[in-house]
């Protein structure tokens, strides 16, 4: 299988501060990687190293098949994102957001029309088109806002908390759209506090103190903590971290 | 009196209905969480008991005062923390506490010990700016700020919110020694799991309460018959379970799937072999008891 990240001995520090304390892992093609790590472990830090919005101080990372120290540009292009605080502008119409995004990814004009029915006809979204998005209900913003993410058909879609705050059934019908996802052959890279969706990747990795402490399956994590779930898994080690600023 | 009382409570934005007629009562020294999604009503209703938003109708009374009329009365005692970090950036620790300290002419020594257990995890750092504070750090200074006049109310909106299952377990472990001080505590989440950390809760979807009591009593009301399904393959298993008629409803719930079950015409042998036949191996069927995200999906669909 194809490797679609590809991290080695990752560090960035700030002033005399490592917020990631040398890294390395890989992640393949088509599989959902979840990112775990208490507030402040380095997450947000290795997401945007990641997404090339910010340099390495040593080490190498390779996304989509690009250097994020010498190619950022050319990984922006491969990738999508999005979170929870920032998604679409509620003051765009459906069909606006769609195509401003689609735009700003790259997606050629004459794709876009056509894809944008796809879209809308694959989410049941036709009759909304010319809604404004401020006047959608949370849990289709947050699928609208994914679905817009993967538009151009990224290699990797970086996922930053997206189900925070959504209702209980939204929550699990958005891990739906990341399994269709996945099965296309897109990498979901995903960071999330609730515990029961860690379960739901096919690995997971957790930060503690800007390093990599554990990384499996979910299954063999709760092996080797001999823990009940995740919850256990992360409290045990989440527990040692003795880092107190963000 | 109870301290907090709510009697039909309506408000709207336009022509959005935030709030549609919300009542209840807490009791001294409760623990009352307010538990449902973003947008649900969760943060109008907060302001609207901390007097920071006048109600379109119903009436509101926290420690007999009258949210409206007796306005003034009530922000002596109540604490009230946003869902959003709201201390000023720019003041160090020392100076955020000692600020709001002033604000109800008191001070961080007279009133020391009511904020100590929370105080002391950040009075190392008490010279740095509250914005270059961790979260978990942020959230301690806010719930300091909120405690430093003595109030018998505390509002607490989303406190958790993005904050990461360590950290939410130590807030919680606040929460519980504040109640032992005989403060009431209205606490809203979107964490559904959190719900059994309170004395009660109402449950809230779209500016409605689906059901108001104790976490325990909401669970065992609960009037289907639950299953967890588990298989070698548990993303088709969720599929194929939602094309059997004898399964009402199947959701992912970590390592298992809930279903809900037709209790006339579900058969544990019957269903183990339809999977079989449909390529599943190591079918593992158990009844088990809900949960309270369990309980929030089926009365969200009322």
């Amino acid at each position: 299988m194809e490797t679609v990240i590809k991290v080695e001995n990752l560090i960035k520090r700030f002033g005399n501060f490592t917020a990631v304390d040398n890294i390395s892992f890989e992640v393949k093609k088509g599989e959902i990687f979840g990112f775990l790590g208490a507030n402040g472990a380095g997450k947000t830090t290795v997401m945007r190293m990641l997404c090339g919005l910010s340099k390495p101080s040593s080490g190498k990372a390779i996304v989509a098949g690009f250097d994020v120290d010498k190619d950022a540009e050319e990984i922006k292009k491969r990738i999508g994102y999005m979170s929870q605080k920032f998604s679409l502008y509620e003051d765009l119409k459906v069909w606006e957001n769609i195509k401003l995004f689609a735009g700003i990814y790259g997606v050629k004009k004459t794709d876009i029309k056509a894809k944008t029915d796809e879209l809308l006809r694959e989410l049941g979204f036709e009759s909304e088109r010319e809604t404004y998005v401020k006047a959608l209900p949370l849990g289709w913003k947050q699928k609208l806002a994914f679905s817009v993410a993967i538009f151009h058909e990224p290699k990797v879609v970086f996922l930053d908390e997206p189900t925070g705050g959504v209702d209980p059934a939204t929550r699990r019908t958005f891990w739906e759209l990341i399994y269709k996802a996945a099965e296309k052959g897109i990498t979901c890279f995903v960071t999330t506090h609730y515990m029961d969706e860690a379960e739901y990747c096919d690995r997971v990795s957790i930060m503690v103190d800007g390093r990599i402490d554990a990384l499996d399956t979910p299954k063999r994590l709760k092996e080797i903590y001999s823990a009940k779930n995740m919850d256990e898994v992360f409290q045990h080690l989440a527990k040692k971290a003795e880092r107190q600023a963000d | 009196m109870n301290p907090i009382i709510a009697k039909d409570i309506k408000r709207s934005y336009g022509k959005v209905e935030a709030l549609k007629g919300i009542s209840f009562e807490v009791s001294k020294g409760e623990i009352f969480g307010i538990i449902g999604p973003d947008g649900a009503g969760k943060t109008t209703l907060f302001r609207i008991l901390s007097t920071l938003l006048l109600a379109d109708s119903g009436e509101a009374k926290i420690d007999g005062f009258d949210v409206i009329k007796d306005y003034k009365a009530i922000r002596q005692i109540v604490g009230y923390m946003p869902g959003r970090f709201s201390l000023y950036q720019d003041l160090s620790v020392e100076e955020n506490i000692n600020f709001f300290a002033k604000l109800f002419n008191t001070s961080l020594k007279e009133n020391y010990y009511l904020v100590e257990e929370i105080y002391r995890h950040i009075e190392p750092f008490k010279k740095r700016r509250a914005g270059a504070l961790s979260g978990g750090m942020k959230q301690k200074l806010a719930l300091s700020c909120a405690l430093i006049h003595k109030p018998s109310v505390l509002f607490l909106d989303e406190p958790t919110t993005g904050v990461d299952p360590v950290s939410r377990k130590e807030f919680w472990h606040m929460l519980k020694m504040l109640k032992a001080q005989g403060i009431t505590i209205l606490v809203s989440t979107p964490y559904m799991d959190e719900a059994s950390l309170c004395n009660r809760v109402a449950l809230i979807q779209e500016g409605s309460f689906l059901d108001i009591d104790t976490p325990e009593n909401i669970v065992n009301k609960f009037d289907q018959e639950i299953w967890s399904a588990n298989s070698n393959n548990m993303p088709k298993l969720l599929i194929d379970l939602r094309n059997l008629k004898e399964i009402k409803s199947a959701f992912a719930f970590g390592d298992t799937n809930h279903i809900t079950i037709d209790k006339e015409t579900f058969n544990k042998e019957i269903i183990e072999e339809k999977l079989k036949s449909l390529g599943h191996k190591d079918i593992i069927l158990k009844g088990i008891k809900p949960t309270i995200e369990d309980c929030f999906m089926e009365l969200a669909k009322k």
